[in-house]
Formats: C-alpha cells, sequence, structure tokens
C-alpha cells in the first residue's frame, strides 16, 4: 500500500467535526439556488426529444416536414444527421460495436430512446411540433428479460455485436473450489435486486451557447459526470478548451445518475448547428423513460461453504445484470463491489463470475453505490440463510465471521487492502441501543398478537474514496489508475481568504467542507473563507462527487492546499523575522518566533502582496497554491490475475430494524430504526447524519416501493410517472436512531472516510433480514426486491390455502 | 390572455397562453425560479405556492385560476432581502434539505402549518410534509426543522409569514 499522499492531521480538531451551519443552506432557503432550469439566455430556443414507441424497431422513414411548418420551429434532427456529425458516446465496456448516439441510429433499442429532436423558440411549440412528426417503424423482436438475453438465440439489441453479452468474467481469488470440498456445510440460493433508481426531483436539463468568436462552447447542466468535459469535446470533434462547463450550477439531487451525456452531447451540436443557445430539460415522462437513469438490475447465484459453527469459509457468486438497451458506465457497476465482496466478514476465497447483458430496456446508469448495494443484499442473504440453516443466532454468526479489529489493514481475496474498522464494536454499540430501545421484546410482543414481526439485521461496508481500478480490471483497454480531485487557495491582498472546487454539487455541502478544511489548517474561522466553482477551462482536474470521495478526496486537496499556502506564509516570516522556520510558532495566522517578535496575518499578507523587497530570494510574489490530490493507495494496475486495490477507505455500517406485517394486508410496517454508523472522522456531523438518514430512504424505497417494470406482451414501460414509481414519503420514512463509532482511516488527512452512501448500501439488507425474519415461522422467503405487499400477502395465502388442503 | 396576478404582495399583469401553468408562469414570465418544477403531475409537492395561505401544487393550477388569489411564493416569505423567516432560519439550523431542489416547497408547506397550528405534534408535521417529496434527507431533519421553528415562533411571539398574507380583496 502506498504511504498517504498527504501527512494526517489529527486533533483535536478547531472545526472538524463541529455543529456548524452548512452554508449553502441559505440561499436554498430563500429560492435563490441556481438550478440548471434557472439558465435563461437571450434568444434560447428550446429542445424536445421524439421517442420511440417500441422496444425494437427498425426506423424506415421519417418525415418531419408538418413539424417543420410550424411557425417558430427551428430545426428537427434525427439520428443519421446526428451520426453523421459527431464521434459515438465513450463506453464503459470493451464493446466497439454497441455504439451509442445521442438520437437512435437505423433502429430503436427501448420504448423511450430518442428518435429526433424538435427544436423551437418555446417549449410548447417545440412539443406541438413533435406531435407532427410521422415516423415509420419496422417492428422487431425483442428481449427484456436478463437471462432471456443470455441465450444466444435471443434478438440481439446491437445486432453487429453478435450477442446481448457485454461483459462475461470469471474471477477465482483464493482456493474456492478446496474450501467448498474441505467445508461440512454447503448452501446455494438466488436473490434479485428489481430495477430501481434515485429519481432525484430535478430532472436532467442542460443548456449549451456556440460563441462563433471565440469558437467556444459554453454548457450549463444539472450534473455528476467525470470527465464531462472531455465526453462532451470528443463526441463533438472539438478540442479540450474549446468547451467550457460552469460548475457553478445547483444540482437538484443526483446520487449518482446525473450524467446527462448524450443530453448535453445533443445540446452542444444543435447550439452549434443553429448558432443559438438551445436549452433541453426534461420533463418527468422523459426523465423516467429516456433519461437513461435506471440503476442496477441483478440476478444472484451465490453458493456458501460454512463450518458448524457459521463460519463461512468461500463463497461462489454469479452476478447476472441486465444493463438495458446500451453499454454506458454501467458493466463497471458489477466491478466495485468486488473491492468489497466479501463485506465485512473473514471469507478466505471467492469465485466471482460477473456477466452484463443488453436488452430492449431503458439504459441503465450510475445509482449510488455504484452496484454495491445490491451486492451488500445478496450477501447479507447468505449470512442470514447460514444462521438459518446451522439454527444460530444471526448477530452471532456475523460476529464469528467479521475481521477482528487487530487484523487491519486487511487484505480481502480480491486484493484490496480494508484501512481499519472495528466491526465488532460497531455491532455491539447498535445492539445496545437496540435492546435499550425494547425492539427484541417489542418483536415478540408483535408475535403474541398475531401478528408477523420480525428484526432485520445488515452489517455492510462503504467502499470510499472513489477510485477507479474497476475500469482497467473490466476492460483491458482502458488504464486509468488515478481519479484525482484538487484545490486552490488564494489569499488576496486585502487578506481575504478564496478557495476552489472544481466541480457541480448535488447536495453533499462541498462548499462548506472545503471551507472547513482550509480553515482547521489556517486555523481561521470558515466563514472568513469564500468557496467557489470555477468554470472547467479554469479548474484543476476533478473527478466530479462519485464513489463516496468527496470528504477523502476534496477534503484532502483543501488541506494540501492550505497547506502549501501556510508554508509559504512561515517562509515569509522566516526571512522577515531572520529566524529559522523550526523555530516559529504559526497561530490562527499570525508567525511568532520565540523571540515574540511576530507578524500578523496582514503584514504577512502585505509582504506577499506589496513588499518583493522583503520576500526570501527566488520567491513568487503574492499567495497563491493549489493541490491536486491523487487517491491514497491508487495507481497500480490489476494484476494477471484479476486482482487490484479498488478504494482507499472503508466506512460500515449496521443496521437493525423491526418490521411487523400484517398477515392479510402483507405490507411491511417499520416499526424501529437503529443504525451504527462509523465513518471515521465526522467532518461536517449534520451533513453525514442527513446523509445516512437520506440513504436509508433511498433504500426503504429500493426494498419496498420503487420498480421500473416493463409490460412483457409490448415492452412498454409501465412506471413511468410518480404515480406508478412510488416513492417514500415522510409517512413511510420512520425516525431513525445513529449510533456513532469511529475509527479513523489511516490514509486520510483528518481519518474521514466517506459516507454519501451511507444507508442505501444496508438499508435494503436491512429489510429483507427484516422481512424474513418475519415469515420464517411460516417457512417463506422472499427473496426478490422490491419486497411489495401483493408479493407478500401471496406467498402468505399460498401458506394457508395448502394447510387447510 | 391578459392577467392579473397578485404575487407576494404586488399586483402583476401578464400575457400568457390560455394553457399556461401557474408554475410556468411564475418561472418563466415572472422569473420567480425560487418554484420549482418537479413531476408536473401534482405528485411530489416541489412546486407548492401558497393560494391565499393554502399549499397548492402550481404545476396543476393554471394561471388563469389563480387571478384574484393571493399567491406566495419562495421568494415572498422573507420579511425582507437578505433576511430568513423563521421558518427559513430553523431550516437552516437543523440542515433540514442538501440539494435544496424541494425546499421552497417545503418551506411554504411548512409555513402554513404552522400559520394554522402553532404547536404541530411530530405526526401533524409528517401528514402536513407527506405531500412535499425530497429524496435527500430522509425527512428526518426536515421534522426537526418544523419542530424548531413552532417552538422558536411560540418563544418568540412571532406569527409565521403564511399569516401575514392575507387573502388578495
Amino acid at each position: 500500500m502506498n504511504a498517504p499522499a498527504t501527512a494526517p492531521l489529527r486533533g483535536p480538531f478547531r472545526y472538524v467535526g463541529k455543529k456548524r451551519r452548512v452554508r449553502e443552506d441559505r440561499r436554498f432557503a430563500t429560492g435563490d439556488g441556481h438550478y440548471a432550469a434557472d439558465v435563461a439566455l437571450p434568444g434560447m430556443l428550446h429542445a424536445v426529444p421524439l421517442q420511440s414507441e417500441y422496444p425494437a424497431a427498425r426506423i424506415v422513414a421519417i418525415d418531419a416536414s408538418a413539424a417543420l411548418a410550424l411557425p417558430g420551429v427551428r430545426a428537427v434532427l434525427t439520428g443519421a444527421e446526428l451520426a453523421a456529425a459527431i464521434e459515438p458516446l465513450m463506453n464503459g465496456a470493451h464493446a466497439p460495436l454497441v455504439r451509442r448516439y445521442p438520437l437512435a441510429v437505423g433502429q430503436v433499442r427501448y420504448a423511450g430512446e430518442w428518435v429526433a429532436v424538435v427544436v423551437a423558440e418555446s417549449r410548447a411549440i417545440a412539443e406541438d411540433a413533435r406531435e407532427l412528426i410521422a415516423v415509420e417503424y419496422a417492428p422487431l423482436p425483442f428481449v427484456l428479460d436478463g437471462e432471456a438475453a443470455l441465450d444466444p438465440a435471443s434478438p440481439p439489441v446491437h445486432p453487429d455485436h453478435g450477442s446481448n453479452v457485454l461483459l462475461d468474467r470469471h474471477f477465482v481469488w483464493g482456493e474456492v473450489d478446496a474450501a467448498f470440498a474441505a467445508a461440512p456445510r454447503r448452501l446455494a440460493y438466488r436473490v434479485v435486486w428489481g430495477r430501481s433508481s434515485t429519481v432525484p426531483l430535478e430532472t436532467f436539463g442542460v443548456t449549451a451557447r456556440w460563441d462563433h468568436g471565440l469558437e467556444l462552447l459554453d454548457v450549463w447542466a444539472s450534473i455528476q459526470m467525470p470527465k464531462f468535459p472531455d465526453q462532451i469535446a470528443r463526441a463533438l470533434r472539438l478540442p479540450g478548451n474549446a468547451v467550457r462547463v460552469h460548475h457553478d450550477i445547483d444540482v437538484g439531487g443526483s446520487y449518482g445518475v446525473k450524467r446527462g451525456i448524450k443530453h448535453a452531447v445533443l445540446v452542444g451540436h444543435l447550439a452549434r448547428l443553429l448558432d443559438a443557445p438551445v436549452r433541453l430539460l426534461e420533463d418527468r415522462l422523459e426523465n423516467m423513460t429516456g433519461g437513461d437513469m435506471q440503476g442496477p438490475e441483478r440476478i444472484f447465484d451465490v453458493q456458501l461453504a460454512f463450518e458448524e459453527d457459521g463460519r463461512v469459509r468461500a463463497m461462489r457468486m454469479r452476478a447476472l445484470d441486465n444493463v438495458g438497451a446500451y453499454a454506458g458506465r454501467s458493466p463497471f457497476q458489477l466491478g466495485k463491489p468486488i473491492g468489497a465482496i466479501v463485506g465485512p466478514y473473514a471469507i478466505g476465497a471467492v469465485a466471482y463470475h460477473a456477466l452484463a447483458v443488453t436488452s430492449n430496456k431503458t439504459p441503465q446508469e450510475a445509482v449510488r453505490g455504484f452496484g454495491q448495494a445490491p451486492t451488500n443484499y445478496a450477501l447479507e442473504t447468505g449470512i442470514d440463510r447460514v444462521a438459518e440453516a446451522l439454527g444460530l443466532d444471526r448477530l452471532e454468526v456475523r460476529r464469528r465471521n467479521f475481521i477482528r479489529a487487530e487484523q487491519f489493514p486487511y487484505t480481502i481475496p480480491s486484493g484490496t487492502t480494508y484501512d481499519s474498522g472495528d466491526y465488532h464494536a460497531l455491532l455491539g454499540k447498535a445492539v445496545a441501543a437496540a435492546e435499550a430501545a425494547g425492539i427484541f421484546a417489542e418483536r415478540d410482543r408483535l408475535r403474541a398478537a398475531g401478528m408477523l414481526a420480525g428484526i432485520g439485521v445488515a452489517t455492510v461496508l462503504e467502499p470510499s474514496g472513489g477510485n477507479s481500478s474497476f475500469e482497467p480490471l473490466l476492460n483491458p483497454h482502458n488504464r486509468t489508475t488515478t481519479w484525482m480531485d484538487s484545490c486552490r487557495v488564494t489569499v488576496d491582498a486585502t487578506g481575504a481568504v478564496t478557495a476552489t472546487l472544481h466541480t457541480t454539487s448535488a447536495g453533499q455541502a462541498h462548499e462548506t467542507l472545503v471551507a472547513v478544511a482550509v480553515a482547521e489548517v489556517l486555523e481561521i474561522d470558515p466563514e472568513r473563507i469564500r468557496v467557489v466553482r470555477p468554470d472547467s477551462l479554469g479548474s484543476l482536474p476533478s473527478n466530479s462527487p462519485v464513489g463516496s470521495r468527496m470528504a477523502i478526496m476534496l477534503g484532502g486537496a483543501a488541506v494540501e492546499a492550505a497547506r502549501r499556502l501556510k508554508a509559504q506564509l512561515m517562509a515569509i516570516a522566516a526571512h522577515d523575522l531572520g529566524v529559522a522556520e523550526g523555530a516559529l510558532a504559526y497561530e490562527g495566522g499570525r508567525v511568532a518566533a520565540p523571540d515574540r517578535r511576530a507578524l500578523d496575518w496582514a503584514e504577512l499578507v502585505q509582504i506577499a502582496h506589496r513588499e518583493f523587497f522583503r520576500l526570501p530570494p527566488g520567491s513568487e510574489p503574492g499567495l497563491a497554491a493549489s493541490a491536486i490530490y491523487q487517491v491514497p493507495t491508487g495507481g497500480q494496475l490489476p494484476t494477471a490475475d484479476g486482482r487490484v486495490h479498488m478504494y482507499p477507505c472503508h466506512s460500515a455500517e449496521c443496521h437493525l430494524v423491526l418490521v411487523a406485517i400484517d398477515p392479510v394486508l402483507g405490507k411491511p410496517e417499520i416499526r424501529r430504526w437503529i443504525t451504527g454508523h462509523d465513518c471515521g472522522t465526522v467532518i461536517s456531523p449534520d451533513v453525514v447524519r442527513g446523509m445516512t438518514l437520506g440513504g436509508i430512504a433511498h433504500g426503504i424505497g429500493a426494498a419496498l416501493l420503487e420498480e421500473f417494470t416493463y409490460d412483457r406482451e409490448t415492452g412498454q414501460p409501465t412506471a413511468a410517472s410518480f404515480m406508478d414509481y412510488p416513492m417514500p414519503s415522510a409517512h413511510e420514512v420512520p425516525e431513525v436512531e445513529i449510533v456513532h463509532q469511529c475509527t479513523p482511516s489511516p490514509l486520510t488527512v483528518f481519518g474521514q472516510k466517506g459516507s454519501g452512501e451511507s444507508g442505501y448500501l444496508g438499508g435494503p439488507a436491512a429489510l429483507a433480514s427484516a422481512v424474513n425474519d418475519a415469515l420464517r415461522p411460516l417457512g417463506l422467503h422472499i427473496d426478490r426486491l422490491p419486497m411489495r405487499p401483493a408479493a407478500i400477502s401471496d406467498a402468505i395465502a399460498d401458506t394457508t390455502t395448502q394447510e387447510t388442503a | 390572455m391578459e392577467l392579473t396576478l397578485t404575487v407576494n404582495g404586488r399586483a402583476r399583469r401578464v400575457q400568457v397562453e390560455d394553457r399556461c401553468t401557474l408554475l410556468d408562469c411564475l418561472r418563466e414570465t415572472l422569473r420567480l425560479t425560487g418554484t420549482r418544477a418537479g413531476c408536473e403531475h401534482g405528485v411530489c409537492g416541489t412546486c407548492t405556492v401558497l393560494l391565499d395561505g393554502e399549499p397548492v401544487r402550481s404545476c396543476l393550477v393554471l394561471a388563469a385560476q389563480a387571478e384574484g388569489s393571493a399567491v406566495t411564493t419562495i421568494e415572498g416569505v422573507a420579511p425582507a432581502p437578505g433576511e430568513l423567516s423563521v421558518v427559513q432560519d430553523a431550516f437552516c439550523e437543523a440542515h433540514g434539505m442538501q440539494c435544496g431542489y424541494c425546499t421552497p416547497g417545503m418551506v411554504l408547506t411548512a409555513e402554513a402549518l404552522l400559520a394554522g397550528n402553532p404547536a404541530p405534534t411530530r405526526e401533524e408535521i409528517v401528514e402536513a410534509i407527506s405531500g412535499n417529496l425530497c429524496r435527500c434527507t430522509g425527512y428526518g431533519q426536515i421534522v426537526e426543522a418544523v419542530e424548531l421553528a413552532a417552538v422558536r415562533l411560540r418563544s418568540a411571539n412571532t406569527r409565521p409569514a403564511a399569516a401575514r398574507m392575507e387573502p388578495a380583496k
């Protein structure tokens, strides 16, 4: 493992971990947030996509003459025209013949796919014109089901690619077969994670303007996409410095999905073509069906080999992911979980078969946790099954399998080294809180009253720090071994401090994070630090807030930049006072010599900005420092046998959830929820708590409510609005009690780990565990998420029917 | 069609298409962009504004239907530019938001609740905000923000912003 990129800074802290208002909140509370839909440029035109009615069809002809005749319509563009002018969008998997353009070319591959785009002087006119476009389709056979798509006889979504298989990789880490042969007990099971997503309340929106004088494309977008400007430039055949993405756009929720590359490339092309600003703002129907933001849809087949005492020796896991009609980054979502494939457990050998197939569904995009939540659900189900098979307590089986605190740093079979943790202590705290809350007694009381009641258990990890090692692991043509982030700190001639961040944010309070991190180093009030977001041409490299990484990566970059700035202050003082730097004391922006002579902040600034003769020889005037921060432990390519160190830090969470089910209605009702959370040093307590609570709410949605369903006969999406894609309201989310533990990461500046995916990574597993605990007296398992009331009540009804028969 | 709308206490003459929703009129015609579009079919509550003090979904109300009523948007909540209402301040103190997109609707819903019920129970708060979806927070800190606002309004002997908005005559 590499040494930390920057030396750790350990407490007691002045600002880190203290209650502090989130600076972003003020503008949001007053309605002054500035979102993509708020960008309004003079002469702006409005683009709306025409969407396919068929899941698979050949496009025979498109007649736009009636639409073009409508007053106010400026253009109608088809896929064939667009494809001639741009490069295909980037694929994650190595699948060069799975070509993807913003508009369908020759063939549509899912109902909802964009076939053409109308540009008009108002959105309303564009929508009216869309109705007037006549498309002649020749329907083709289609495939929706992931297992069916595996069949070589299934209709190929991309005939040129030859099959529907995008990714088919076998990994064997350790002596799996020997462990299975030697183990006294084995079991096998299947669990299914249904297709859901994070569905932000803001749809995707983008506005682009081509400045023909500067030959520069300006882009304002609701975006959370690594390498976004690069991807636009490549697709539009522009040099990278001809695309300027504005980062000072508030993003109205993302949680992974606001990728929008097809939207931005299309609008960028239109802005150049029409020499006018063009906006594309999805409505909800467009977002749900053609926004390409649906999440993993995964079938897990798992085998475990274990001892009579419950210790799991080896695991075989096959994960089949139905990624929908195009590749995008989605196959990589099978790769990230490799970095925590054994969760918090000391499982010594693992075989993993990662399979991604295309189908005629909406393409999959990155969703919170990047595939980790489904994998955690599959693994946690297994631990519950082991306990059930042996008649052991589920908590005790976890304790027996946990990696012990003294074993860290701990390398798992697939090559990642976990940084730190104490899973026994974390579970112990959560269990103590649950006992204090009386949830075990409450379950028994409910059962005695004739209800089905169960307690769910999940103990899972949140890999954080967002390295992208799964890219070279799953795509040999990809050699990405850095996923850097950056910060710049300047002190102006008035002494005011400004720090930068180089991406958009979607509610993660990054401006507050940077202010606190810089303030901690410079020992000045965070409120004195302004945090700004330069546009992409004024920015240092960033990889956007993906992979629970910003506390680690942006926090690390901000600390390093502030340290470099502080070093400049120290050098100035040493020279001016004629004292060795090592003898100086820095406190609160003032530098003092042992003889009590000192330079205060204003004087240091004065020297740096005005009095060159007082600067150390060879130094630059002014005060500015920047840092580009490499992911701690990153930088290595995978080994030949498919091992790679994935993410640097590993947060842990455990959930204990009490669920009651009315046996007739089948609706799981969450009565109590206790979470133990360990993300190392907490920088902003309110922010971390909010993300965990929000992640739990997302988990409740994925486990109980949300699914993008499709009609088997017609291939049509049947969850295309908020009426048929139910999401948790305040009624569905219980009060959650969070108990904290802190095992600092040795790899990060403050000991912090990530928390952006917390709650979501264990919540669904905990709910599945709770429902199955409730149904255990009936001998039932519910092995598919979401666990809709109808599925539960039908399963219960089947058992009672059998009893009477 | 030409309409006169009373928005945040000011009479505004607007020219809109008959089919124009109150949401689009506020955002596009009056450039009051604090009101935001969520689902545009009346489920999520993101676009909530107050009509004569009552929360409504501005995506389901035609601009023409709002004529003769007092419309309050998030821009009309603070007592003065640069200041915060007690409810807004409580949302900041409790971090009752993350991305901020649902926040204007949440704040207005809370203002309306507290105008009619100065001491709501937790259940009453949950019921009041249950028509407003939030995808970031899991609602915990939003409920706490409303609880905090209620306490502060009671102890400060101050009326919530919604109570200042009299129906248009």
